[in-house]
């Protein structure tokens, strides 16, 4: 029995299906990032306050989230969210996913977030609540226009993981770059796009990088 | 308690602990305006966190702190109006690394009393050049020495047109030939009437520019005493001690 068709001619006939996937892949680690940036924002901010409510709600979030695995909670997001919350049964499976997704990435750039302010010295905030600045002020004008060097490469690498991460979603028939493996195996091809999927996820993650590493150098210039 | 008597602060029955370890235990004392007051005692004495609780930036467990005859409270954004009014320099200078020298002065000023950009950096100016850094202004302040840092902080606190100046070892961080420019400054604010509380290790310093000096051990202060009395007539064995040691 022979292998059939080569790389390449896969690719020759079907490039089409793996672009609009690459593009979904895209699409849907953007979605998770920003949206989930957005949030992780809110979360950082309740772990970082003197709450102590607000800081056990945000550590068992972060913790749930990073804890379990992002398959199981795609799983739960796609056949127990529309159980409990109705409306999400008119508005697509994918939006399911994609909400698993962003609640995910929001945990782990909580952390990134959280992270990058407590990087800054406390001295600092010391320095501008002496001069009577509020703390408002002080977090927007001058503890996170610091904190920014360490967040944006993190984040970067952030939404390294998500694109790979974003794979699972195939699962669910989302239309990303793992799933162009579901259609091509309806035409009895099985290992060709196996290797073409994974050749496009390096050529992404080894671009980002790239991009990311220049990113970490231009700002680190200024220090 | 007339106007004039009125101290600009006054510090009752101060305690403050970290943890189980009680740094401050029960501290009195009032501060008068025109006062140039310095600081000394042993490491771990609690003469930081004497000065830090007069704004603060450490909040006492018990006991209260008046500025201006209005007691502070973390709670009340009034807190914010009062820290205006009184300056601190700290011994890692804290100024901030992301603003060129000349906004690290203007952007409180600008942000918390809505002083007008020009305005702000014109008097800034004025600052820089009282303490010979005005060629600096268009700088980040990682270009700058220590003692430069130090003295940006100095008039950075003074940009806000404090009644009092707070000085947390200000030189200990310093490489020994700078001590003396940043000592210059605080000589000049001192002498030009500015109200202010020195914790530091500078002797000779406290000595010449003191109005009075509080001893700080064991959490209180120990003795209190122009300088003549603490350096050459200590009542307290532990400041004579103490004396012995660093003089």
């Amino acid at each position: 029995m022979g292998l059939g068709p080569g790389l390449f001619e896969v690719f020759g006939d079907y490039w089409q299906i793996f672009l609009q996937g690459t593009i979904g892949t895209l699409k849907y680690a953007f979605i998770a990032v920003s949206l989930g940036s957005l949030l992780g924002a809110l979360i950082a901010l309740a772990n970082l306050s003197k709450n102590k409510i607000l800081t056990a709600v945000g550590s068992v979030y972060v913790t749930v989230l990073r804890g379990t695995p992002l398959l199981v909670q795609m799983y739960i997001a796609y056949f127990f969210l529309p159980l409990v919350i109705p409306a999400l049964n008119n508005v697509g499976k994918e939006t399911n996913v994609l909400i698993a997704l962003v609640l995910n990435s929001s945990a782990y750039v909580s952390e990134i977030i959280r992270g990058g302010i407590n990087s800054v010295d406390k001295g600092q905030t010391e320095a501008a609540r002496s001069l009577g600045m509020s703390a408002s002020h002080t977090m927007t004008k001058i503890i996170l226009p610091q904190a920014i060097k360490n967040i944006l490469p993190a984040m970067g690498n952030e939404y390294i993981a998500m694109i790979k991460e974003t794979s699972l979603a195939g699962t669910f028939m989302l239309y990303e770059l793992m799933y162009t493996r579901t259609l091509l195996a309806n035409k009895f091809l099985v290992w060709q796009p196996l290797f073409i999927i994974a050749a496009i996820y390096l050529i992404l993650t080894m671009v980002l990088t790239t991009l990311v590493g220049i990113m970490e150098k231009r700002l680190s210039v200024s220090d | 308690m007339t106007e004039k008597t009125q101290p600009i602060i006054e510090v009752k029955n101060l305690h403050k602990r970290f943890g189980d370890l009680e740094v401050l235990k029960g501290v009195n004392e009032s501060i008068y305006k025109g006062e140039v007051i310095s600081i000394i005692g042993p490491s771990g004495g609690g003469k930081s966190t004497f000065l830090r609780c007069l704004n603060f930036l450490e909040v006492p467990e018990e006991g209260e702190v008046f500025f201006e005859g209005q007691k502070l409270d973390p709670n009340s954004t009034d807190l914010d109006k009062h820290r205006q009014k009184i300056g601190m320099v700290f011994q890692l200078f804290n100024v901030f690394p992301h603003l060129t020298v000349l906004d690290n002065i203007t952007i409180t000023p600008i942000l918390e009393k809505k002083v007008p950009k020009a305005e702000a950096e014109k008097e800034a100016m004025e600052l820089l050049k009282m303490v010979g850094l005005e060629d600096k202004a268009k700088e980040y302040p990682r270009k700058l020495s220590g003692g430069q840092k130090q003295r940006l902080a100095i008039v950075r606190a003074m940009a806000m047109h404090p009644d009092i100046m707070l000085f947390d070892e200000p030189t200990s961080a310093l490489d020994p030939e700078m001590v003396k420019e940043v000592l210059e400054v605080i000589k000049k604010l001192a002498e030009s009437g500015m109200t202010c509380v020195i914790v530091t290790h500078e002797m000779g310093f406290a000595k010449t520019i003191s109005d009075r000096i509080l001893f700080i051990d064991g959490g209180i202060i120990a003795e209190e005493g122009t300088p003549e009395e603490i350096f050459e007539h200590a009542q307290n064995p532990r400041t004579r001690e103490f004396l012995g040691k660093v003089l």
